[in-house]
C-alpha cells in the first residue's frame, strides 16, 4: 500500500496480513500513518498504489457492512435521541429497521443501558456517549472491528465492561484492529502487533513472536550467596544487595544457553529466593525500535 | 430503503420536528397577512388625523376654492392673521404649517414659503407643489380666455392595452401584473436560496465539527452524505413553502369572512377616486383589465416555472454552501467564502428593475442564460414571455450548472470534511479539488 499526499508521503510499502480472530495492535507515534491506513480499509479515502482483500476478495463497496469502525474523533447528533441515532446507524449498515430494533435492545442489554432509548444524546455524558458509539460500531456484526482508542473517556469500570465485550466478540469469530498508544491494554489483549514509524511497517507478528525476538537473556535473580565460578559464560549487569541480606542480580547469558543451562548452574552454587527472565514489553520495544529509526 | 433516502429522512425530520420550524410555519402567513393588512389598517388611521396647513395668501391671487378640502388629509385654511403670529401657531404646534404667498406676479411665483415645525413629508411637499402649480395654471388660462369647460373637453384619458403576440395566438398582458407577479417569484428565489443554502451548510459544519462524519462515511460515500443533505433541506424548505400557502389561503378565508372585504375594498377605492371624481369610468374599466390580465397569465406554466428554478438554484448553491460548510471549522471560516457565492445572487436582484424595463434586452437574456442568475432573472421576465429556445437553453444551462457545482462541491467535500484545523484559502481548495482522495 501507497499513499501520498502534496507534500509527505502517508504510506510507503505497506503490506499487513492480519489472521481471523486475531486482535491485531496497530502501533506507531503520532502521526505515524495509522489514521491513513485505517481510513482506507474503511473506504472513505482511496490509496495510491496496492489493494486490500479481506476474506479472499477485493475489497469493494459491498464490504461497508463488513466492517465496523470507531473512529478515535468521534461524534454524534447531538439533538437525536439514542435510540433513533442508533437506528439510523445500523440502517446506513445495511440492517432492516426491525433487525436493527432488535439488536440495539439487546446490546442494551449487555452494556447495562437498557431504557435509555428515549434520552437525547445532548443529555449523555461522554462516556455514556461512548458506549453509545461501540454498540453503533458493532451493533451489525461486521466481521472485521476497527477500534481506534476505544477506551479513551470510559472510567475503569466502563473500560473493563467494553474490554470484556471485544474479547468476547473475538471469541465469537470476529477480528479486531485495535489502535491505541495505551500499551497495556495491548500487552492485555493483542493476540498480534504492527508497528508503523514514518509511514512505513517496522515491525510485524504475534505478539509472543515479537517478544521473542527482542529477548536480551537477561534474568532478574535474588540469591543468598556470592555468584561465583559458574560454568556458563554470562555477564552481571547489576548487582544490589537487598534488607535481609539477600542479593538481586541482573546477569545476562550468552544466546546459546536456555533459561534452565543457567537455572542448573545458580542451584550449584547459591541459594536461589526467586528467578525471571527479562522479557521486554511492548512499550519498550515501542520506544527502542522509535527512536532507533 | 437506501442509504440516500435514509439520510433525506433524517435530515428532513430532524429539522421538521424542530421548535423554529413550526414557530416559522405558523408566523409566515401572519407576517403575510400583516404586510397586506397593515398598509390599510393604517391608512384607516390617518384619516381621521388631518394636518391643517394655514394660507396666507399676500398676493391675493388665490381663490377661495383653493381652501376645500384636499382627500390627503390635509385641510387649508385662509388665514388673515399677521404673518408672525400665525409662526407662533405652527412653533408652538398649534396648527400644522404655515404656507405664506408673498406679493407675486403670475409669472414669476418667487418666495412662496412653507413654514413648519418640523419637516414636512415630500409626498405633502409636492402636493402642496402641484396644487399651487393647478392653481397658478387656471389663472394663467383664464388670463388667456380658455374657461374650464373648454379645458375639460381638451383632456383625455389613454390607458393603453397591450397584447401578446404568442403561439397560442393574441393574449392580453398587463405589464403591471406581469412586474408584480415577477417580483414575486425573484424575491422567493432569492430568499430561499440564502435561507436554505445556509442551512446547508450549517448541518455540514455541524457533521463535521462534532465529528459524526466519520463514522458516516464509513458507511456512504461522502458524495452520497452530501447529496442527502441537500435534498432533505431542500424538502423541508419545499414543506415550509406548501403549508405557508394552505395556512396564507386559509387564514385570509377566515379574515374576509369575518371583516367583510367589500368594506376593504370600497375604502380603498374611494380613497382613490376622491382625487379624480370624474374618472370613475376609467377607474372600473382599469378594474376590469386588471382582472382581464391576471387571467391571461398562464398561472400553471408559470408555476410550474418558478418550481423549477426554485430547484434548479437551490440545487446549484446548495452544492457550494455545502462545499463551503465543508472547508470552514466555524462559520468566521465561511466568510472568505460566502461573498463570491453570493455576488452572482445580489447581482441579479440588483439589476431587476433593468430587466424589467427591458424585459427581452440583452443583459436580461444573458442573465437568464448565466445558470448563476438565471433563476431570479428568469422569474423576472417569466410573465412577460420568453421565446421557447430561450427558456429552452437557459434551463439546459441551469441543470449544466448545478450538475458541474454539484461535481465541485463533492470534490472539496470530500477531502474537507476531514481536514481540521487547517488553514483553508482558494489555493487549498484547487488542491483539494484536484486531489485523488
Amino acid at each position: 500500500m501507497y499513499k501520498r499526499y502534496a507534500k509527505h508521503e502517508a504510506l510507503r510499502d505497506i503490506s499487513i496480513n492480519i489472521p481471523k480472530q486475531s486482535i491485531f495492535g496497530l502501533l506507531g507515534p503520532n502521526g505515524a500513518g495509522k489514521t491513513t491506513l485505517i481510513r482506507i480499509i474503511n473506504q472513505i479515502i482511496n490509496a495510491d498504489e496496492g489493494e486490500i482483500l479481506i476474506k479472499g476478495e477485493r475489497l469493494r463497496q459491498k464490504h461497508i457492512s463488513d466492517i465496523g469502525y470507531l473512529p478515535e474523533e468521534r461524534g454524534l447528533y447531538p439533538k437525536m435521541k439514542v435510540g433513533e441515532h442508533l437506528l439510523y446507524l445500523s440502517q446506513l449498515k445495511g440492517l432492516s429497521r426491525h433487525e436493527a430494533f432488535d439488536r440495539i435492545n439487546n446490546w442494551f442489554e449487555r452494556l447495562e443501558i437498557s431504557g435509555w432509548s428515549e434520552k437525547k444524546i445532548e443529555d449523555l455524558s461522554k462516556g455514556m456517549q461512548q458506549k453509545i458509539q461501540f454498540i453503533a460500531t458493532v451493533v451489525h456484526e461486521p466481521d472485521l472491528i476497527i477500534l481506534d482508542e476505544p477506551f479513551s473517556g470510559f472510567d475503569p469500570i466502563n473500560a473493563n465492561l467494553i474490554k470484556d465485550e471485544i474479547l468476547k466478540l473475538r471469541d465469537s469469530g470476529k477480528t479486531i484492529i485495535f489502535s491505541t498508544h495505551r500499551m497495556e491494554s495491548v500487552e492485555e489483549m493483542c493476540t498480534h502487533v504492527a508497528l508503523i514509524n514514518k509511514s512505513e511497517k517496522i515491525l510485524d507478528g504475534t505478539k509472543s513472536e515479537i517478544k521473542d525476538r527482542y529477548r536480551s537473556h537477561t534474568f532478574d535473580i535474588v540469591h543468598s550467596g556470592r555468584l561465583n565460578g559458574l560454568n556458563i559464560p554470562y555477564e552481571l549487569l547489576h548487582e544490589r544487595t537487598l534488607e535481609n541480606q539477600n542479593i538481586a542480580s541482573t546477569l545476562r547469558i550468552d544466546q546459546a544457553y536456555t533459561p534452565n543451562n543457567l537455572l542448573g548452574e545458580l542451584i550449584q552454587h547459591v541459594e536461589v529466593h526467586a528467578f525471571q527472565e527479562k522479557i521486554p514489553s511492548i512499550n519498550e520495544i515501542f520506544i527502542k525500535e522509535v527512536q532507533e529509526n | 430503503m437506501s442509504k440516500v433516502s435514509l439520510i433525506i429522512k433524517r435530515e428532513y425530520l430532524t429539522r421538521v420536528r424542530k421548535k423554529s420550524f413550526v414557530i416559522m410555519t405558523l408566523l409566515g402567513p401572519l407576517l403575510f397577512a400583516a404586510i397586506v393588512i397593515a398598509p390599510v389598517w393604517l391608512t384607516s388611521m390617518d384619516s381621521g388625523d388631518t394636518k391643517v396647513i394655514m394660507v396666507i395668501d399676500q398676493s391675493g391671487l388665490l381663490s377661495e376654492e383653493f381652501a376645500e378640502a384636499d382627500p390627503v388629509g390635509i385641510d387649508y385654511q385662509m388665514v388673515n392673521a399677521p404673518v408672525e403670529m400665525a409662526k407662533a401657531q405652527v412653533s408652538e404646534g398649534e396648527q400644522f404649517a404655515l404656507l405664506l404667498i408673498p406679493e407675486i406676479q403670475l409669472d414669476r411665483p418667487d418666495g412662496i414659503t412653507l413654514f413648519s415645525e418640523s419637516s414636512p413629508s415630500l409626498s405633502v411637499v409636492k402636493g402642496i407643489e402641484n396644487k399651487l402649480q393647478k392653481e397658478l395654471r387656471e389663472l394663467k388660462l383664464v388670463r388667456s380666455n380658455i374657461n374650464r369647460e373648454m379645458l375639460d373637453r381638451l383632456e383625455t384619458s389613454i390607458d393603453l392595452q397591450t397584447i401578446n403576440l404568442t403561439e397560442a395566438g393574441e393574449q392580453q398582458g398587463s405589464a403591471g401584473v406581469a412586474s408584480v407577479a415577477g417580483y414575486i417569484g425573484a424575491f422567493l428565489i432569492y430568499t430561499f436560496i440564502f435561507l436554505y443554502g445556509a442551512q446547508v451548510m450549517r448541518g455540514v459544519m455541524e457533521e463535521k465539527s462534532n465529528r459524526i462524519v466519520e463514522v458516516v462515511i464509513s458507511s456512504v460515500r461522502p458524495f452520497q452524505l452530501m447529496m442527502g443533505k441537500i435534498i432533505g433541506v431542500a424538502s423541508v424548505g419545499l414543506t415550509q413553502f406548501l403549508l405557508w400557502i394552505l395556512l396564507t389561503v386559509g387564514l385570509a378565508t377566515v379574515f374576509l369572512q369575518g371583516f367583510s372585504p367589500e368594506d376593504l375594498v370600497k375604502q380603498r377605492t374611494e380613497q382613490i377616486t376622491q382625487n379624480m371624481p370624474e374618472a370613475d369610468v376609467a377607474q372600473a374599466e382599469m378594474a376590469l383589465n386588471v382582472q382581464e390580465a391576471l387571467s391571461s397569465v398562464d398561472f400553471t406554466s408559470f408555476i410550474l416555472t418558478f418550481l423549477f428554478y426554485f430547484l434548479g438554484g437551490y440545487l446549484l448553491y446548495g452544492a457550494l454552501f455545502a462545499a463551503v460548510g465543508s472547508a470552514s471549522d466555524s462559520s468566521t471560516d465561511t466568510q472568505q467564502f460566502m461573498l463570491p457565492i453570493s455576488a452572482p445572487l445580489i447581482l441579479s436582484i440588483v439589476t431587476l428593475g433593468a430587466v424589467l424595463n427591458e424585459p427581452n434586452g440583452t443583459l436580461a437574456f444573458w442573465m437568464s442564460i448565466i445558470p448563476f442568475t438565471s433563476p431570479v432573472t428568469m422569474m423576472m421576465r417569466v410573465p412577460f414571455g420568453i421565446p421557447g429556445w430561450q427558456m429552452a437553453l437557459s434551463m439546459v444551462s441551469l441543470v449544466g450548472g448545478f450538475v458541474f457545482t454539484t461535481w465541485i462541491a463533492g470534490r472539496i467535500y470530500r477531502v474537507g470534511i476531514l481536514m481540521h484545523g487547517t488553514k483553508v484559502n482558494y489555493k487549498v481548495l484547487g488542491k483539494w479539488l484536484f486531489s485523488n482522495q
